[in-house]
């Protein structure tokens, strides 16, 4: 009995609620097209969600820790833009533009960390204004449209995988660098660090005055979800090819992955795989409306009521365990 | 007494309508230098014709931030009700009352549509409000597609008429503005809504119904985008979709950060909201004027409002210091 109500309240519990989600979504894929699960389309698929997830992770971190990066999606265009720009098809220049694209990612989240941090400016202004200042920027530097191009070395990570796997066909390198990143991220919560982020974003003062550098961590936290941005953006950048609208409207999508995932804003609960699960159910969702031929207009509206409704579930659901926990030590 | 303090401490409020001056100074002082006059009769025309739009949305986001809510729908539902008011009309003057209240009608729906889910539903606004911004996206784009709907030239005044330098619009805009500045002032509910952004248990356990407090500054900021989109329609000449491409939603919370107000609720007001919206105006104009490079506006923009908000968090910060909210003195 006991074990049975325990189930109960893991599965209603938000984190859960995201699995619960994904299987619901890739169940109703599976209903409309079942070849969906034959290998080389779930690859391409998990090939196409790799970006979303991956900048997932990197917002989880700035959201568990109190804050919200609003600048991602400019970001990420402007990373893209910028490899274009500099590369310009010389095969020889890609190394060196990747460098150079992951210190800028490196600046712009440490600007983000610091201006939120050491000049107290909410995260919410900081990053809107950087998403203003990256916007103009990028296109201040390229006159609007965005020139230059990719070398073909640049597109094989967001392009190419291993080729001639049995039964899956091939195994993209997003993939493989998105389980790779993921790892690290479940990792890296699982350190000091990790544990001052989710104490930062759940009690500031009563981390700070356990002698946590609160700051730093946070900073920390902007620096990966500009990392993120940047590996994104290759991805993206790879892909998809170059235009002036990549990473338009990302970073919202990107936070509702979170959020979808049972992570709170404001910080202080919530597990980063779930975060990137949540991504996994924005993309699912998409492929199901591409499967339903829904138009592509309509497409937000179901969307947006998808996300409030399940969130609003999984609001419910937080909200409902608390009076059974006191009450949970009756012999059985 | 502290040293460094000569006389009595400026409020906020006076703070921001002092950076007001700075920044037409300044302003000025730069438009003189390329030779033109910001203070041409073109000039001052133009920026308060820039004030009215921005100020209907952010006096209404000012509501819903003092209580530590966010509306990130605001543009759409603007986009929303200039097709509602067009559509209504259709080019007869006589049904101009009609649209008016039907815009009204849509939008408080909207508004309240946000307050409920938010408040009773415990979903974050972020979401509620994203969600409702892409379920009106979608049913946009799928209804409309393109223009709707005729303004009769009686309406079209409200968009263009004006006394002496002073549209219209910027007058009806500020008239809203004191209602507002009023019913936060002196009314109930406008104090219940600096409680509950200011600690919303505490509020409730002091026996204010915080959900509808919630609800009620949801439905008026609904509200105020409808004046909004009655403002845009009266503008085009008809009703368009295409307005919420304008992520008015970012410049309104821009405009209420500028005017002092706390995005974690509690604290700031009308008043400060309305210099906000009018620093933001002046800096548009004058990079008008001076032919500033679009792309270069928006990254001066967004230094603008990080610098500004920096220079208010020192000060708050200082202010903390000194008055806990909770003065044991006061505790009854």
């Amino acid at each position: 009995m006991t074990r049975a109500r325990e189930l109960l309240a893991r599965a209603t519990n938000p984190t859960a609620t995201v699995f619960i989600l994904l299987v619901l979504v890739f169940a109703a894929v599976f209903a409309m097209n079942p070849g969906f699960f034959a290998g080389p389309s779930l690859m391409a698929f998990l090939k196409q969600a790799a970006p979303l997830v991956i900048l997932a992770a990197g917002q989880y971190f700035v959201i568990v820790s109190g804050n919200f990066d609003l600048s991602v999606g400019a970001l990420v265009g402007a990373q893209v833009v910028i490899a274009a720009r500099l590369i310009d098809g010389e095969e020889s220049r890609t190394v060196p533009v990747l460098i150079v694209m992951a210190l800028f990612g490196i600046a712009v989240g440490l600007v983000n960390g610091l201006i939120t941090t050491a000049l107290k400016v909410q995260s919410f202004i900081t990053t809107l204004g950087m998403l203003l200042v990256l916007y103009g920027a990028i296109r201040l530097w390229t006159g609007g449209a965005p020139t230059g191009s990719l070398s073909e070395a640049f597109r094989v990570p967001g392009r190419m995988g291993i080729e001639d796997v049995p039964v899956l066909g091939q195994i993209p390198w997003a993939l493989l660098i998105m389980v790779a990143l993921g790892a690290g991220a479940v990792l890296l919560m699982r350190t000091r660090f990790g544990r001052i982020l989710l104490a930062a974003g759940d009690n500031e003062r009563a981390a700070a005055l356990s002698g946590a550098r609160v700051d730093t961590a946070r900073t920390l936290a902007f620096v990966l979800s500009g990392l993120s941005a940047t590996v994104a953006g290759v991805l993206i950048g790879g892909f998809a090819g170059v235009s002036a609208q990549v990473g338009d409207g990302l970073e919202f999508t990107v936070i509702t992955a979170v959020v979808l995932g049972g992570v709170v804003l404001g910080g202080g609960r919530g597990s980063v795989l779930a975060a990137m699960a949540g991504a996994l159910v924005i993309e699912g969702l998409f492929t199901l409306f591409n499967q339903m031929a829904l138009p592509a207009t309509l497409r937000p509206a179901v969307q947006g009521a998808i996300i409030i409704a399940a969130v609003a579930y999984a609001a419910r659901a937080r909200a409902r365990p608390v009076p059974t926990a006191t009450a949970t030590p009756t012999p059985s | 007494m502290t040293q460094r303090l000569a006389g009595p401490r400026l409020g906020t409020t006076a703070l921001i309508y002092l950076a007001l001056a700075g920044v037409l100074v300044v302003g000025g002082a730069a438009v003189a230098m390329d030779g033109g006059n910001l203070f041409a009769t073109a000039n001052l025309v133009d920026m308060l014709t820039r004030t009215s739009l921005t100020g209907f949305l952010a006096i209404g986001m000012t509501l819903v931030i003092l209580c530590r809510s966010l509306d990130l729908s605001v543009g759409y539902t603007a986009a929303l009700s200039s097709l509602v008011a067009a559509t209504t009309m259709d080019g007869q003057a006589g049904n101009v009352p009609l649209a008016v209240a039907a815009v009204l009608l849509v939008s408080g729906f909207v508004g309240a549509f946000n307050g409920a889910v938010t408040a009773y539903l415990g979903v974050n606004p972020f979401i509620t409000t994203l969600g409702t911004g892409l379920i009106i996206k979608g049913y946009l784009d799928t209804q409309y597609k393109g223009p709707a709907g005729d303004v009769p030239a009686v309406f079209q005044q409200f968009g263009y008429t004006r006394i002496g330098p002073v549209p219209v619009s910027a007058l009806v805009m500020l008239l809203v503005a004191a209602a507002a500045i009023w019913f936060l002032r002196s009314t109930r509910i406008g104090h219940h809504m600096y409680a509950v952004g200011g600690d919303a248990d505490v509020a409730r356990m002091s026996g204010i119904r915080t959900g509808r407090t919630l609800l009620v500054a949801h439905i008026l900021c609904g509200m105020t985008a409808g004046a909004a989109g009655l403002l845009l329609a009266a503008r085009f000449g008809t009703g368009s979709a295409e307005a919420y491409t304008n992520l008015y939603e970012l410049d309104a919370i821009a405009a209420v950060v500028l005017g002092g107000t706390l995005l974690l609720g509690g604290k700031g007001g009308v008043a400060g909201t309305v210099a906000g919206v009018a620093i933001l105006a002046v800096l548009d104009t004058v990079f008008n004027v001076l032919q500033i490079d679009p792309f270069a506006k928006d990254v001066l923009r967004g230094v603008v409002i990080i610098a500004a908000v920096a220079i208010y968090a020192r000060r708050q910060l200082d202010r903390h210091a000194r008055r806990p909210r909770f003065a044991e003195g006061r505790a009854s």
